[in-house]
């Protein structure tokens, strides 16, 4: 059974309300927050230092197994522009904000 | 009965619950000094000292954190016991609520004391009754005898029911009264608690699990339902586990116990240790040829509306003993409880509410003759003037 | 040093889905602290921000253990956590390791968890602390706590004619927690993620008691732009309002020294809730907050042996 899959009656939870599975808020996508602006990432400029990685609150932004950095995980993204703000690539950064139309 | 060898010792009821702590072994113990509790704690604090337990003793700042840290404990898988009085017991209060809400089988002993103001040491029920919503089972004893065996039977309702359980006895009455109890071997106790039982494992960190999620409107009825049918489904078992313990000792413990009430036309309903003084006060009043019974209830959660609805049936005056003042402005909690479930008995009898025995007020065998001598023109005439009334007050 | 390109491989323990605002800063303490852990991670949360916006039933964003009991008792909770572990462990019936995390914001830790807090510290218990300090109470809308800085603006502490924001001083908790003489004491930002993680990983080697208090800037509470979280907690270290630093059993060490202090204004200009003090009448005000930051940043660089 998955809990985020449908409303449940009281006979069908978990005891305690305990939520026996890590990382079900993934079925809630908070892309949709997103107001007005969203981040374009830029391969070629970018030196892969991560540090848009380690400063998404949201981690939105996807990495590959071996640890390089990917694209934007636009179902998350809530547009914050942390990343954009934080890329440190010169002399253009790696990340910009551009419009989003919705 | 059984062919277990017992022991006879001489405990007071907060040794009787720190020796079947001992012979429980539980995992965690966290425990704050109170009034009349602590002999409690020094006792069992003794045995961790001499390696006679294997417990770890959480040695808190607070009774709030000796709650938490019974959660997080219990949470944890580990089997888990406290112990507490009075404002211990109200400092607790927010945590109650999360241990039985997470379904957790905490054992706790409530040595029951008054609750300020004014400030006052000895026993009556006002904070176990302040804590009768709190979604514990509530077990009540009337001696030093029922505190040891109810501690034992606690760990295993707990752990069948996953609802936490307080077991409740007077504050210095039985906490500091010294009574011959008859206690099982280690082994047998073992045997008897079983393996541990875990609602689940908060340390399986291969399968993590989230406890204590925010539970908003589409959620939180639906578990508040889910917990209700815990308590709502106990009983059996915890008349199960009775069974199971008065095959090792010989001795019977149910929801309720009456004494010589059958035939009985005045009845009290009464908990904790006013039932034995009760006791002593019905024989006399049998002598007397008064037709005098008593209702003892052992488990006042989940309430056992349907063996008090039965045992009172037919009885010609009821008094119920409340060691608590509610407050309410109209009686005691458990007078409201008792009549609200005769409240579907065609044929109900009158009944009155005594509020008595407030900061440990002494409960003599004559104020209990006293209560039924009351009961006798109620009996005869049906009629009930004021059912609101104090026992051994200076008007 | 960690190195992100290794973290990175790790499986998130903070995922996406989660409810923080746009912009919020707590999620990357709760990242960069838990990533910093070689040893899997028990966590307990107390009420707050961090807790209401991962997990509302059904959805968690944990990849961890977590648990929430109550506001106040993050520290007394995971104390029987953590002793649970050692019985279970000394029973045979558990024989991994396992490390223990309390997260608190600082109303539930500053003030109401405090005395849970002192009370798990001089236990002993084996667990990390982190309190990512907000500076109010910012889960129930930004009512002033112990935390919030001197003239700032909150709901309870609003800036009208007469008071100009919150008129008293600002605890200072990681003192205070020095003070219980545990092993390792310590504050960091998410901005400067090396120090946090190497802090983390030095916290959580030691038999002991350890807390790291973390600040983290709210991008409601003190009102900035949405990308300026991890900015304005560099300008608090640069300013020298929140010095990186550590105590390793008694012993100060700044682990961060600005090569420039910068002036506090920098820091409060950008924050509306220091925007009233930006008028003639009021700009002594900001004098009276630089010099409160020198003589505090030059009391600790007494203490760490460098003035």
């Amino acid at each position: 059974m998955k809990l985020t899959d449908r409303l449940h009656s009281w006979k069908e939870l978990p005891i305690g309300g305990i939520i026996p599975e890590g990382g079900t808020s993934r079925a809630y996508k908070t892309g949709t927050w997103r107001t007005g602006k969203k981040p374009v990432w830029h391969p070629e400029r970018c030196i892969q230092c991560l540090f848009c990685w380690i400063y998404c609150p949201d981690d939105a932004i996807l990495v590959t197994e071996d640890g390089k950095r990917a694209d934007f995980d636009y179902d998350y993204c809530k547009g914050c522009g942390i990343c954009a703000r934080e890329c440190p690539a010169k002399p253009e950064k790696a990340i910009e904000m551009v419009d989003e139309l919705r | 009965m059984s062919q277990v060898a017992k022991e006879l010792m001489a405990l007071t009821g907060n040794e009787a619950a720190a020796y079947a702590m001992r012979q429980i072994n539980p995992d965690v113990v966290a425990a704050y000094p109170i009034t009349p509790q602590t002999e409690l704690m020094q006792t069992f604090a003794q045995y961790v000292a001499d390696g006679l337990v294997d417990t770890e003793l959480v040695t808190v700042e607070s009774e709030h954190s000796a709650m938490s840290a019974c959660v997080g404990a219990a949470a944890a898988g580990a089997r888990t016991m406290t112990a507490t009085s009075s404002q211990g017991l109200a400092l607790m209060w927010e945590v109650l609520y999360i241990a039985s809400g997470l379904r957790l089988p905490i054992v706790m002993c409530v040595i029951n004391r008054a609750l300020s103001a004014p400030i006052n040491i000895h026993g009556d029920h006002s904070d176990a009754m302040g804590a009768r919503d709190s979604g514990w089972i509530q077990l009540f004893c009337e001696n030093a005898q029922e505190v040891y065996d109810n501690v034992l039977q606690a760990v295993r309702i707990a752990e069948e029911v996953f609802l936490p359980v307080m077991v409740n006895y007077d504050g210095f009455i039985i906490s500091h009264g010294v009574e011959v109890v008859e206690t099982l071997p280690k082994e047998v106790v073992q045997a008897f608690v079983g393996e541990r039982k875990t609602p689940y494992k908060l340390l399986d960190v291969e399968h993590p699990i989230t406890v204590g999620a925010l539970d908003l409107q589409d959620y939180y009825m639906e578990h508040k339902r889910a917990q209700s049918e815990a308590m709502r489904t106990a009983m059996p078992t915890i008349l199960k586990i009775g069974e199971d313990f008065e095959k090792l000792t010989g001795r019977r413990y149910e929801a309720i116990e009456t004494y010589r009430l059958d035939d009985a036309e005045l009845a009290i309903v009464a908990l904790g240790s006013t039932c034995g003084t009760a006791k002593d006060a019905i024989d006399e009043l049998r002598d007397e040829g008064l037709k005098a019974g008593l209702l003892k209830i052992r488990v006042f959660r989940p309430f056992p509306w349907k063996y008090i609805q039965t045992a009172l049936r037919g009885k010609k005056a009821v008094a119920v003993m409340d060691r608590a003042e509610g407050m309410s402005a109209v009686g005691g909690p458990v007078f409201h409880e008792v009549r609200s479930c005769l409240y579907d008995l065609g044929d109900r009898p009158p009944i009155v509410n005594y509020i008595y025995g407030l900061g440990g007020r002494d409960v003599s065998i004559e104020d209990i003759k006293k209560v039924f001598n009351e009961l006798v023109p109620i009996a005869e005439t049906g009629k009930v003037e004021d059912f609101y009334r104090y026992l051994g007050v200076r008007e | 040093m960690a190195r992100l390109r290794d973290l990175a491989k790790k499986p998130s323990p903070l995922t996406s889905g989660h409810r923080a605002c746009s912009g919020c800063a707590f999620p990357q303490v709760a990242r960069q602290v838990l990533l910093a852990a070689d040893t899997p991670v028990v966590v307990v949360i107390a009420t707050g921000c961090m807790e209401v916006a991962t997990t509302i039933f059904p959805y968690t964003a944990w990849q961890v253990p977590w648990m929430h009991c109550a506001f106040e008792n993050a520290a007394s909770t995971l104390s029987g956590i953590e002793a649970a572990y050692r019985a279970l462990k000394k029973r045979g019936v558990l024989d991994k390791d396992i490390r223990f995390v309390a997260f608190g914001g600082d109303g539930g830790t500053y003030d109401i968890g405090l005395q849970a807090l002192s009370g798990a510290l001089e236990r002993g218990h084996r667990l990390l602390y982190v309190c990512y300090d907000n500076q109010a109470y910012m889960n129930t809308g930004i009512q002033r706590s112990g935390a919030t800085p001197t003239y700032a603006y909150t709901t309870t502490s609003p800036a009208g004619k007469v008071i100009p924001g919150k008129t008293q001083k600002r605890k200072d908790l990681t003192e205070i927690v020095v003070a219980h003489d545990i092993p390792y004491v310590a504050q960091s930002t998410p901005a400067h993620w090396n120090d946090l993680i190497t802090k983390v990983q030095k916290a959580l080697a030691v038999d002991g008691p350890s807390f790291i208090n973390v600040l983290q800037p709210c991008r409601l509470g003190w009102t900035f732009e949405a990308d300026m979280a991890i900015e304005l907690a560099r300008l608090a270290v640069d300013t020298c309002f929140w010095p990186l630093y550590e105590v390793v059993n008694g012993e100060y060490r700044l682990t961060y020294r600005p090569k420039e202090k910068k002036p506090i204004e920098e820091w409060l200009k950008l924050q509306r809730r220091f925007r009233h003090l930006f008028t003639p009448e009021n700009r002594h005000l900001i004098d009276e907050l630089q010099a409160e930051v020198d003589r505090k940043w030059e009391r600790l660089l007494k203490k760490c042996g460098l003035a």
